[in-house]
């Protein structure tokens, strides 16, 4: 029995007023849809938390005549001033609303309260306020003296970071002057539908944000609609391989943000103990479920043992278990596919002849859980290191110099991001420059910002989201503008 | 430890025939360095731990049995120490169960009057010694202030290090110095204090622990409490990884003292948090882990009679010393 034992401090859940149904916000208002319907349950503990509306192809079209006519007649023809005035306005809603966000995305996804408190909605506010602050400037921003929207876009998000996800497509795409519909993951809708809620309280003119749940026929039918103009996309590299066939030969503009396999790069000279604490960061924030979670640490021979040695250590220390509880670090997989996803991966490492150790903790008997686990002996042919697995899995790869390390971490067909750490400045930089990341860290890993454009090489995607970059993939420019 | 074998077992483990200030260079510039922003963030964020009900009851009356109750007051006097001791021994009149603190921290002049309140109390009297604050004083008089105290009955001594010497590199100098004060210490414990305020970098103060550790020290203590800032929670950070790691080279423990400006509950409650996750619980006693303060045991009795009633009483009850 440990000394220091910290008991439950639950946050509460009685701020969330969860209906047990959900329509879908379509031109201002929550409709009933004409399809059929699917639940929603909480990942951990299977619990069911609502009855969600799946959107027919009937209802998406619906919901982009709605984003049409008011892009033409209202959002696109108002003045930047006036656009920030709603976006601002959403902001500090959010912010007003923190709590009741938290504790639902936590509900819904799985992921610790701490960190949806902490992380998710303050992030996602954070993408409103800037993105508001951009929209009576986008003369100013480089892109030619007269960018003007590109209409409706559409507008997919996975279910890792619902509401981060849509405030990183929302938000831009409102200060540019277009207007959305917008599909969330079919695991995690809740924050969405509260999200309608508040672009009503927000007075936002109808039709400029619609909202359609569903799964994949929902999403093929928004990125096959012929009246939408550009698709943003966030989610699987082949999910992303199919929306650009899909749109090949149109008119069509996409943004894709797809899948990772990052490299963590850590030399002999890093400072050692913040290095483990940023490998920790890389692969356990939300249960490893980050595009660009740092999977594969790439770490120098000489310090190899020593630095796994901490890491173990320290991924004892990891509190594993219920996601509203304040003191939990690794929360629940967000649904059954993906932990047969993680545990038919984590199978095949074992059975490649990686070497495979799990922190010792005791999981919840319901609902899906799947505790850190961090593989040595690893070798770059192995399928744990090669394929995303998009959970608390860690590769460990070694390299001797600096030019094997960069050959190892550009040794993928993703290229989303990386980190490095050392106390060498000059290393750095001439890392950054060789690395095929979109992102690279140094000496941390895992942050967002929205002035910080974010996006990847590769099979990782393309376009920018975030800071001055990605308002470019929201505009037309240029002499055809 | 006589000064031979500090500096024989000093040569041992960092492998060299002479221990001059080039070899404890090269040693204590080969740490792992510390980087600012992921120490203090992950101090932050160990600062986030929701501690509630039992758990809280717990480190309350943890915390208050490893406070180093404190005066070094140029107006200090046998009354304000008798009612220091006073408070030491009982700190809440009307609930028996609250635990005394671990050690009233006085000068040295202050020592035997401490002593006499405290008599078969068991809590110890810690002397602060070589020219405290500043440390600027020359060694025999360093060395003498730390004999008066000792004969005086003190238990553990916190002595100084001279920020000088280690900023413009004379680690051998301080070596030295921590040797010949623990050897002038005997019995008595020996507390380190760096003055981190005065350290100012993170790998200063990494460095300055293991310089410390290696010379002998029993505890190794953030601050005089005369210099801002005094003890922060990232400081400890480095400490806490210090002495873990010391451990597992040579497999002895040395205990922190984090000391100034830890006033609240809340603030207690991070540190224990941070000794937890970081040294280990090892380290959860009054025997590894202090607290040097004065106005911490206060809040500290707020907040185990708002536990045990429900309501605040307010400040007007709770003895100021």
């Amino acid at each position: 029995m440990p000394k220091f034992e910290y008991a439950p401090a639950p946050e509460s859940r009685a701020i969330v007023d969860l209906a047990s149904s959900y329509g879908l916000f379509i031109n201002g208002e929550l409709v009933d849809g004409t399809g059929s319907s699917f639940k929603t349950i909480n990942p951990a503990t299977e619990e069911h938390l609502a009855d969600i509306a799946e959107a027919s192809a009937a209802d998406v079209d619906a919901a982009v005549r709605a984003a049409r006519a008011a892009q033409t007649r209202v959002w696109g023809r108002m003045s930047g001033a006036e656009r920030g005035k709603y976006l601002f306005r959403i902001a500090r809603i959010m912010q007003e609303r923190s709590r009741e966000l938290a504790v639902l995305e936590t509900l819904d996804n799985g992921k610790p309260i701490k960190e949806s408190r902490d992380v998710d909605v303050p992030t996602a506010a954070a993408h409103f306020f800037y993105h508001a602050g951009w929209a009576d400037k986008l003369e100013y921003a480089g892109l030619g003296t007269s960018p003007r929207p590109l209409g409706v876009v559409g507008q997919v998000i996975p279910w890792n970071f619902p509401l981060l996800m849509l405030a990183w497509k929302i938000a831009p795409a409102l200060a540019t002057g277009n207007t959305v519909v917008l599909k969330p993951a079919e695991t995690t809708p809740l924050t969405a539908l509260l999200f309608a809620e508040i672009c009503q309280q927000a007075d936002l003119p109808p039709g400029v944000v619609n909202i359609v749940t569903g799964a994949g026929e929902t999403g093929r039918a928004l990125v096959e609609h012929p009246d939408v103009d550009k698709i943003a996309f966030t989610g699987s590299t082949e999910v992303g391989k199919a929306i650009a066939r899909s749109i090949a030969g149109t008119r069509k503009r996409a943004t894709l943000e797809l899948g990772g396999k990052a490299a963590n790069i850590v030399f002999e000279d890093a400072a050692v103990d913040q290095a483990v604490e940023g490998i920790v960061n890389g692969i356990f924030f939300n249960q490893g479920h980050v595009c660009c979670a740092g999977s594969r640490l790439l770490v120098q021979e000489s310090v190899a043992d020593e630095v796994v040695r901490r890491l173990e250590r320290r991924m004892k220390t990891l509190r594993v278990g219920d996601p509203m509880d304040k003191n939990t670090d690794v929360g629940a997989i967000n649904s059954k596919a993906q932990l047969q996803r993680i545990t038919e991966l984590v199978d095949a490492g074992e059975a490649e002849g990686a070497t495979r150790w799990t922190a010792p903790c005791e999981l919840p008997t319901r609902g899906f859980w799947f505790a850190p686990t961090v593989f040595t002996d690893v070798s770059q042919a192995h399928r744990v290191a090669t394929e995303e697995i998009f959970g608390p899995v860690l590769s460990v790869l070694t390299f001797r110099t600096p030019q094997e390390a960069v050959a190892k971490a550009n040794n993928t067909p993703y290229g989303l991001s990386a980190g490095i750490w050392t106390e060498k400045g000059s290393r750095i930089l001439w890392m950054a420059d060789q690395l095929k990341a979109g992102v690279v860290w140094a000496n941390t890993f895992n942050r967002f910002d929205p002035t910080s454009p974010f996006g990847g090489y590769k099979e990782s995607g393309y376009g920018r989201e975030g800071g001055r970059h990605g308002l470019e993939a929201y505009l037309q420019t240029g002499e055809g503008a | 430890m006589s000064t031979t074998t500090a500096t024989s077992r000093a040569r041992d483990l960092l492998g060299v025939s002479s221990l001059s200030n080039a070899s404890l260079t090269t040693w204590l510039h080969g740490l792992p360095g510390v980087d600012q922003v992921g120490c203090e963030a992950r101090a932050a964020a160990l600062g986030t731990r929701s501690i509630k009900t039992t758990s809280k009851a717990w480190a309350i009356d943890t915390a208050i049995g490893m406070i180093d109750l404190t005066t070094l007051e140029g107006a200090d006097t046998e009354g304000k120490v008798r009612s220091l001791c006073a408070k030491a021994v009982t700190p809440d009149p009307l609930d028996p169960t609250t635990p005394h603190v671990a050690a009233v921290c006085v000068y040295n002049d202050m020592v035997g009057i401490a002593k006499d309140a405290l008599k078969g109390t068991g809590i110890h009297v810690a002397a602060v010694a070589t020219a405290f604050p500043s440390g600027r004083a020359s060694m025999p008089v360093k060395l003498a202030d730390t004999k008066d105290a000792v004969e005086a009955g003190a238990d553990e001594i916190d002595m100084v290090i001279d920020r000088g010497a280690f900023l413009s590199g004379r680690y051998r100098q301080v070596f030295d110095e921590i040797v010949a004060t623990k050897e002038a210490c005997g019995q008595a414990h020996l507390k380190v204090i760096l003055e981190t305020g005065e350290l100012v970098t993170y790998d200063n103060v990494r460095r300055a622990s293991w310089l410390a550790m290696l010379a002998g020290a029993d505890f190794i203590k953030t601050s005089t409490g005369k210099i801002s800032p005094a003890a922060t929670l990232p400081v400890t950070l480095i400490m806490l990884e210090a002495v873990r790691d010391w451990r597992e080279l040579t497999g002895e423990m040395v205990g922190v003292k984090p000391a100034g400006g830890i006033r609240t509950t809340k603030d207690a409650v991070k540190y224990l948090v941070m000794v937890n996750e970081i040294a280990g619980e090892d380290w959860l006693t009054p025997e590894w882990f202090r607290f040097g303060a004065s106005s911490l045991l206060t809040d500290l009795q707020l907040q185990r009679q708002k536990l045990a009633t429900g309501a605040y009483s307010g400040a007007d009850y709770v003895t100021i010393d």
